[in-house]
């Protein structure tokens, strides 16, 4: 074409005109933490496995998952999903059923037998884990994968602590926790059962072992002083739900007792309710302050438990116990009234807290003991060097996910430790907060609820009470999450760009800035979903 | 809107993108081929809603004629920034002739083509027309009119901004009432624009009949889109208003541009919706019902009717006009609200 | 083939022979036959492949004709008076962008007053805004002069204009030879643009020029009319060579050669400056005609040529520069730079006045023996004008001057209470 000077353009010719230099700041893409990921102790990246999950790429999504947390079928049942609680969509609608999908990618694997990605090259180092809970567990499957050998103590007949003593079939059923220690064990990892550590430095020493991590529980329940007749029969509910696991039940009478208030009283209650008996909690304070999870609470009521609030145990005699009536003060302490009442009893079940058994650390050199727990430094290390601590036995709170975090944090400074060095955590991101994602975007989508086994079947069997969900509503599930700060590649900032300054790298190679033509305009990080675009001033 | 929402994923239909929906389903913003037919380079303010809104417009009008399209652009913000010689931003072949004669030299352009494709000896290639409020409902409108009344197989998009932007934001008979611009002033009796009788453009296209009327916003790309497309699977007289907001002109940031459409459209100020031969066939519901006044905050050029002593009354008249839209149009799934 | 026909009719059949691809157009006295003659040709399947609008204004017509152009069809359209005015804003554009339209002009009187009669103040009024501009004399030029337009426009990629006067030429019935479509054919070739909007090979057309560039467009604009300079007579050759007549060209020369007076003039109005030369050479005045046909590009070497040997040229135009004088005239003193030649501007024929040959015979001897002004008006009635003015100098409010005017000439409705 012959085109008349400056009246006609070849197409392209601004590409020329680089706008960039009008900027006075430039958006950056960044990464922020999102809440559920901050919030989790066993430090899932939860928002990363979320995404596979989303797309129907279950099993990476349970790769990504495991990476962090090897036991996503039974923290799918027993976890207390505190990564709910923060989660950003609970502003919008409700939180994302986290607890659900991860619950939903355990049971896929089970069922189709994924394994474990096999463990780096032998290091020659041996480490012991007395305890084959969660913590320890975890801690074996975290320093297998790093390549140690790995053998694990525990002084009862099977794997899994608590999970498997502690926590009711109804809530977590064994086929389900015995896969999951099993896949643990085919790594690689040796685990001694009915072998109770008498004496960790002798131990260590005739085994040859280069570093320990101790993780044995409190399995002690706690007693409290009741005036009691020689023939009341007072047991504490540790017992009573480790020896549920034999052939033989407890035998607790009919009208079963509980004293506590905390989750340990509501298994226990909602155990022996299963077994026939009439389960009746009596708790000092009001249900409010009772540290056990308010569904649980809700649950056992459900079930047909009674709960006696406000009441404490006076004395037991042969067939009744006589309780207190108490009263919260003005600082929330229960205060005797002077009232007393009488029940009919079989049984009092004590459900008063948990003591560890100390006797292996005698004579431990450094090693410092607290108010019954072992105290232990950043870097999960106790005094002593190269003898490290997790889970119920050292100051924390104590749950079972709390005590696979500290498997894994124990286990990357044991790590660190055989190599001569120490573990330096990256620093973390900012947690991306509510207000900085534009929930415009998300496309109303209510929780999906769980299916709740019914009453009658709950009352009398064991039989797991929560179900879990099908792969439509998983799907839709992972689907709600809004990916707080991590970009997932909606093509915002690319189609929201007036300048067509944004360019897509492709799929799983998200976007770059052109910054030769971005004149900082800031409507890519106005309109993008998750805050994954931040605005910083430009060095002028 | 009247297209089948996706389910099922986090963001919906909303996001430009989604990466588990099918190709063919996504947006062609989202499309790394699109034709970027506003390229980079041009020199639009920062944030402009215009240069957001052709880009969105006619890459869509592209992909739905598969690359046979010309464009005739009105003077105006748009061809000033784009095509400042020796820049041209435009990938398509493009034409600027005079601020009132756009759809008249597009006619011409269709019929061109008619006679050429007769004759065996060019392609079927599409017109569309494009100008800002001031050049479609002011001192083009005779233009207009005339091919609305021949029918002429032209789409002409207005791209809304309410005012003479590119000659320093004066007003036009689209500038909404109460608003400040170089030439209505807040000051005496009546600060800023006056309330008249307003000239609601898309309706009047639809008093002309043609094939297909629609309005649109920038911050619903996805609606755009099919609005657009469905547009060029139509032949003759066809027009879509675009709600494209002014950083500059408004007075509001450069980052609140596509905040700002959706304001318009969730206050029911701006009604989303189509027409075919005169008779309004969809609307696109309002989610989330906000008052005016929401929409009106961010812009600088309404803060007049803020401050110490608000102007009540006059946000009472707005919110009026927006209800009134919300009836006529049925922006609403239920009355109440 | 010889036939008796309109002159309107005669354009559009001529139009119709050049296998235009687009017509739009808007009616205005007095240009309606013509585009009422093509728009039927269309109707009736008798014009193939072309598409014809009924546009809502002038305005629209020539945009049409702007975009039809730039999409590469061969386009026409056709105006006059308040029409052309109209699209003025067009006009320039479609010079400015360099799109070859034909458009005929139907010479006819600018309002206010509003006047439907011919004179040349319009197409003049646009006499800077790019476009060729030719004059013709006859029916049988302007249908001629249409097949050269076109081909000259597109050779050169600008828009021609081919005025005729109003009336006297659109709504005579007169003699003329139509050319044949073989012909037309073998002379104009199809069009083939230089730009052109097409997906294949996409362009931005109408960008905007700052000052760094401005002057250079412009200039190149003029140089393309100085190359049309070249090209004009060079068409108007290989016309008579097809067509076996003499017909457009820069100017035509009537016993210039040896005149002292030499009378200069567009149009109609030729012919019987003409006849009036003939009576005026026979009683042995030396006196001869130069008609201008091609006003834009202006031929000042031409012009000069022709006319430097005499000794007085009067220029007769149907155009007032108000408040100067002679729009022609103006020009053609330019072509006379240095030369010791008289320049009469004689303002004739406003507004559709009509030119006798009594008053001719008797300005071109006042001419002769110099005892007219610089600028005279031909035929002016004096008391009129005098009247009025006296009017105007009474009262302040003297009301409307037109209509004092015509009260005092005695018009009809004037006498009615």
């Amino acid at each position: 074409m012959d085109k008349p000077f400056a009246i006609t353009l070849d197409p392209g010719s601004s590409l020329a005109n680089h706008t960039g230099s009008w900027r006075t700041e430039r958006p950056v893409y960044v990464d922020r933490l999102p809440p559920c990921n901050n919030q989790c102790p066993a430090g899932e990246d939860i928002q990363g496995w979320l995404f596979h999950a989303e797309s129907g790429n279950y099993e990476k999504a349970w790769q990504h998952l495991t990476k962090d947390n090897p036991f996503p079928a039974i923290m799918g049942r027993v976890c207390y999903h505190s990564c709910e609680s923060v989660c950003n969509r609970a502003k919008i609608d409700s939180a994302v059923g986290i607890n659900s999908v991860e619950r939903f990618l355990g049971d896929e694997a089970i069922k189709r037998q994924w394994k474990f990605s096999q463990a780096a090259t032998d290091t020659g180092k041996h480490v012991l884990i007395v305890g084959a809970g969660p913590s320890g567990m975890s801690a074996a499957y975290h320093l297998r994968r790093f390549g140690h050998r790995v053998t694990v103590y525990d002084a009862g007949p099977f794997m899994g602590g608590m999970m498997r003593f502690g926590i009711p079939k109804y809530r977590l059923p064994r086929d389900i926790l015995d896969a999951e220690m099993q896949r643990v064990v085919d790594l690689g990892v040796e685990v001694k059962l009915n072998s109770k550590v008498d004496n960790i430095l002798e131990t260590m020493k005739s085994g040859k072992f280069d570093a320990a991590f101790l993780a044995v529980g409190a399995h002690i329940g706690k007693r409290a002083f009741i005036p009691a007749g020689a023939v009341s029969k007072i047991i504490d509910a540790v017992s009573v739900l480790r020896s549920m696991e034999n052939e033989e039940k407890p035998m607790l009478g009919r009208r079963v007792v509980v004293y506590g208030g905390g989750n340990t009283a509501i298994d226990v209650a909602r155990t022996a309710k299963r077994m026939g008996a009439e389960p009746i909690i009596v708790y000092r304070r009001n249900r409010e302050k009772a540290p056990a999870h308010d569904f649980e609470i809700e649950e056992a009521m459900q079930e047909g438990v009674m709960i006696k609030w406000l009441s404490t145990i006076k004395e037991a005699g042969d067939a009744n116990i006589t309780i207190e009536k108490m009263e919260l003060d003005d600082t929330g302490f229960p205060q005797p009234t002077g009232e007393f009442e009488t029940l009919e009893a079989d049984s009092v079940v004590l459900a008063l807290g948990q003591d560890v058994d100390l006797g292996l650390l005698d004579d431990v050199p450094g090693l410092v003991v607290t108010d019954g727990v072992v105290t232990v430094d950043s870097n999960m290390m106790t005094g002593h060097a190269g003898i490290f601590a997790g889970g119920d036995m050292v100051p924390a709170d104590r749950n079972i996910t709390i005590a696979v975090g500290h498997g894994k944090k124990a286990a990357r400074n044991i790590d660190a430790w055989l190599l001569g060095t120490s573990y330096v955590a990256p620093p973390k991101h900012e947690v991306a907060n509510f207000e900085s994602l534009n929930t415009w975007y998300y496309a109303d989508a209510p929780k999906t609820v769980r299916p709740t086994l019914d009453i009658i079947r709950r009352q009398s069997t064991f039989e797991e009470v929560q179900g879990g969900l099908d792969e439509n509503n998983a799907l839709f599930e992972a689907r709600r999450c809004l990916s707080c700060g991590n970009c997932f590649e909606c093509d915002n900032c690319y189609g929201v760009c007036p300048d067509n300054a944004v360019i897509k790298l492709g799929p799983g190679n998200r976007f770059k800035f052109n910054l030769d033509y971005c004149k900082g305009c800031g409507i890519c990080v106005a309109e993008c979903p998750c805050g994954a675009i931040t605005m910083e001033p430009e060095n002028i | 809107m009247p297209l089948q929402p996706v389910k099922f994923y986090q963001t919906g239909t909303f996001t430009v993108g989604n990466r588990l929906l099918a190709p063919e389903e996504r947006s062609v913003q989202a499309n790394m081929e699109r034709t970027n037919s506003l390229n980079s380079g041009h020199r639009a303010c920062q944030g402009c809603g215009e240069a957001l809104g052709a880009r969105y417009a006619i890459d869509a009008a592209m992909t739905a004629t598969k690359g046979q399209l010309v464009a005739v652009n009105a003077t105006g913000c748009l061809e000033v920034f784009s095509t400042p010689y020796p820049e041209t931003s435009w990938q398509i072949p493009w034409i600027h002739s005079l601020f009132g004669n756009t759809a008249a030299v597009a006619t011409g352009i269709a019929a061109a083509i008619k006679v050429k494709h007769a004759k065996g000896q060019g392609k079927d290639v599409r017109v569309v027309a494009q100008g800002g409020d001031g050049g479609t409902t002011d001192i083009g409108f005779g233009c207009l009119s005339g091919m609305f009344e021949r029918n002429d197989d032209v789409l002409y998009i207005c791209y809304d901004n309410g005012g003479y932007m590119n000659t320093g934001v004066q007003r036009s008979s689209a500038t909404p009432p109460a608003a400040r611009t170089a030439t209505t002033m807040p000051l005496g009796p009546e600060p800023g624009n006056p309330f008249g009788q307003g000239k609601f453009m898309p309706a009047l296209a639809m008093a002309h009949e043609i094939p297909y009327v629609a309005t649109a916003t920038v911050a619903d790309l996805r609606d755009l889109e099919y609005k657009v497309k469905k547009a060029m699977s139509f032949r003759g007289a066809r027009y879509i208003q675009i709600h494209v907001p002014c950083p500059l002109g408004w007075g509001a940031a450069s980052k609140d541009t596509i905040l700002l459409s959706r304001l318009a459209k969730e206050s029911g100020t701006f009604p989303v919706f189509e027409a075919e031969y005169g008779e309004l066939t969809s609307s696109s519901k309002i989610r989330r019902l906000v008052p005016v006044e929401e929409y009106l905050k961010p812009q600088k050029r309404f803060a007049h009717l803020f401050g110490k002593t608000p102007a009540v009354e006059t946000i009472a008249r707005l919110q009026a006009l927006a209800d009134r839209n919300i009836r006529r149009y049925k922006l609403l799934d239920k009355e109440a609200n | 083939m010889l036939k008796q026909i309109e002159g309107s009719h005669a354009v559009a059949e001529a139009v119709a022979l050049c296998r235009p691809e687009v017509i739009c157009a808007y009616p205005i006295s007095p240009q309606t036959h013509i585009v009422e003659g093509v728009g039927e040709m269309v109707k009736s399947g008798e014009l193939t492949d072309c598409e014809y609008l009924n546009v809502e204004s002038e305005f629209a017509a020539m945009s049409v004709a702007i975009g039809s152009s730039a999409a590469g069809a061969r386009t026409y359209t056709a105006t006059a008076s308040q029409g052309l005015l109209f699209m003025v804003e067009a006009v320039f554009n479609a010079s400015g962008l360099g799109l070859p339209i034909v458009m005929t002009v139907a010479n006819r009187a600018i309002g206010a007053p509003i006047n439907i009669w011919n004179d040349h103040s319009d197409s003049l009024s646009q006499r800077d805004c790019g476009w060729i501009q030719l004059f013709a004399e006859t029916n049988q030029e302007a249908l001629d002069l249409h097949i050269q337009a076109f081909k000259l426009a597109e050779e050169v990629s600008l828009p021609v204009m081919v005025c005729m006067d109003g009336f006297i030429l659109t709504h005579a019935y007169e003699r003329v030879d139509m050319p044949t479509q073989e012909q037309v054919d073998s002379y104009l070739p199809s069009y083939e643009p230089r730009q052109v909007l097409d997906p294949a090979d996409p362009v931005s057309i109408g960008a905007m020029v700052g000052p760094e560039a401005f002057m250079e467009v412009r200039y190149l604009a003029h140089a393309k009319q100085m190359q049309a300079l070249e090209l004009i007579p060079q068409l108007a050759e290989e016309f008579k060579e097809v067509f076996g007549r003499e017909s457009g060209g820069l100017i035509r020369k009537y016993f210039t050669d040896d005149s002292e007076t030499i009378v200069v003039a567009m149009g109609s109005v030729l012919g019987t400056i003409k006849d009036v030369a003939d009576e005026m050479r026979s009683t042995g005045e030396k006196i001869g005609v130069l008609g201008i046909t091609s006003y834009r590009p202006f031929p000042i070497d031409a012009v000069r040529a022709a006319l430097r040997n005499s000794k007085r040229v009067v220029v007769l135009e149907k155009s007032l520069a108000v408040g100067l004088g002679g729009i022609l005239a103006s020009d053609v003193r330019k072509s006379l730079r240095k030369l010791p030649i008289d320049v009469f501007t004689v303002i004739a024929g406003l507004g559709g006045r009509a030119i006798t040959k009594k008053s001719l015979h008797e300005m071109f001897q006042k001419v002769i023996t110099e005892e007219v002004e610089s600028v005279t008006f031909l035929d002016l009635d004096w008391g009129v004008i005098d009247r009025q003015l006296e009017r105007e100098r009474q009262t302040r409010r003297s009301g409307p001057a037109a209509e004092n005017m015509l009260r005092d000439i005695g018009t009809v409705a004037s006498k009615i209470a």
